[in-house]
């Protein structure tokens, strides 16, 4: 019922990033703790996109979804560690996978950071998708670059 | 580091030039507080209030605003709540970024509001404000957003959902960035697991009232329970 009447609708989704707060005691913690924000509408059309700016506007259509995977590469996010740059991989309308395909690797805390963010962040990326919710609430996210380039790639996907 | 705003509108007809620049006033509202309100940013108001190069009498109108919700919000929780955070040097400083977020998100939210058969839902960093015109028109199921409450022990996962229609939703915890929640009490950064979610009608007050039933004394949710009329906690 629910995704009859997401058929008809459809969803606009505008990423901005603001608000510099203030970072953690712990500058490891905050770099390794990273959530997804996912867009609205378990639709499912999935024609890859043309490539977007992060803080583009992306509108999703009403078609009808298809099962061949496609792979959408979020711009790529200068954080405070370096660029961050995701692929996400779409099948079916949902994220059947996401990598990080550049991310900073010039020291120690570099490995130590990639090391528990990146994978923290796949799982985060499929799983919520899955979970039949519009949104999340969580701690504040200040995830920066990570978070940025993953939902480029997500706007790209028009989830 | 900076905080993701995203906003997602509901409607038959959202390509129309009337969805995207009610979007694009909605964040420009949210980029007129960052400007006013950034601590990360040399030469906003706030920045030139914590030097005291700027008497907050001067200032923008808004930021009198905030001030005086920050006083009211002070009050309401018993001091639980506060405006006055520790600098990177320990130096208590007027910082208000803990109740702007939520001010401005319900602004934000405001210009959406007008949209015509359209419902909204925008998340700033992890809190949520919902609603639209399309409540008034029989709440149809495209008018519920969903809102995830993240385990805030497994963070891949949501421990609960809350379906809405009109609100704010918002969570306070340390999962996402370690003990940055400060106990003005005690002059100590909380450093316990868990999470608390408000949910009720305004983002700013359940914001709010979420910092402040998570930094405070177990006792303040009688405080809660008697002035938070048409607010509820989840507890993680």
């Amino acid at each position: 019922m629910r995704r009859i009447v997401f058929a008809i609708l459809s969803t606009i989704t505008t990423v901005v990033l603001l608000f510099s707060y203030h970072t953690s005691t712990n500058v490891a913690s905050a770099a390794s703790r990273t959530v997804a924000q996912l867009p609205a509408t378990p639709a499912a059309p999935v024609s890859p996109g043309s490539a977007s700016q992060p803080r583009s506007s992306t509108k999703s259509g009403s078609s009808a979804g298809t099962s061949s995977p496609a792979n959408y590469t979020g711009a790529a996010a200068n954080t405070r560690w370096g660029t961050v740059q995701v692929r996400i991989t779409v099948q079916g309308g949902k994220i059947s996978a996401s990598q990080a395909v550049q991310y900073p690797q010039g020291t120690s805390r570099d490995a130590q950071i990639n090391g528990s963010a990146l994978p923290i962040l796949n799982q985060e990326a499929v799983q919520q998708q899955s979970a039949s919710i519009d949104t999340v609430s969580g701690a504040t996210v200040t995830s920066g670059g990570y978070l940025q380039s993953l939902q480029s790639a997500i706007d790209q996907a028009h989830l | 580091m900076g905080m993701p705003i995203s906003i997602h509108v509901r409607s038959a007809d959202v390509d129309s030039s009337t969805v995207a620049r009610a979007v694009e006033e909605a964040f420009d509202i949210v980029r007129e507080a960052d400007r006013l309100f950034s601590t990360y940013q040399h030469n906003s108001e706030v920045s030139r209030i914590r030097r005291s190069e700027l008497e907050p009498a001067q200032a923008d109108p808004l930021v009198g605003q905030v001030i005086t919700v920050c006083q009211q919000a002070g009050e309401l929780t018993e001091r639980a709540f506060t405006d006055h955070l520790p600098d990177d040097d320990g130096v208590l400083r007027f910082d208000p970024t803990g109740l702007v977020k939520g001010w401005a998100a319900d602004r934000a939210a405001s210009r959406l509001a007008g949209l015509q058969g359209a419902s909204y839902c925008l998340n700033a960093g992890g809190d949520v404000v919902v609603g639209g015109a399309a409540v008034e028109d029989g709440s149809g199921p495209e008018s519920i957003w969903r809102v995830g409450i993240e385990d805030p022990r497994d963070r891949s996962r949501i421990a609960e959902v809350v379906e809405l229609h009109h609100g704010g939703v918002a969570t306070s915890g340390t999962a996402a960035r370690g003990a940055h929640l400060y106990n003005p009490a005690t002059g100590t950064f909380v450093d316990r697991s868990g999470s608390i979610t408000v949910v009720g009608p305004s983002l700013m007050w359940a914001d709010i009232w979420a910092t402040a039933l998570f930094v405070g004394p177990a006792s303040l949710i009688n405080r809660f329970s008697e002035f938070a009329d048409g607010y509820r906690v989840i507890r993680q």
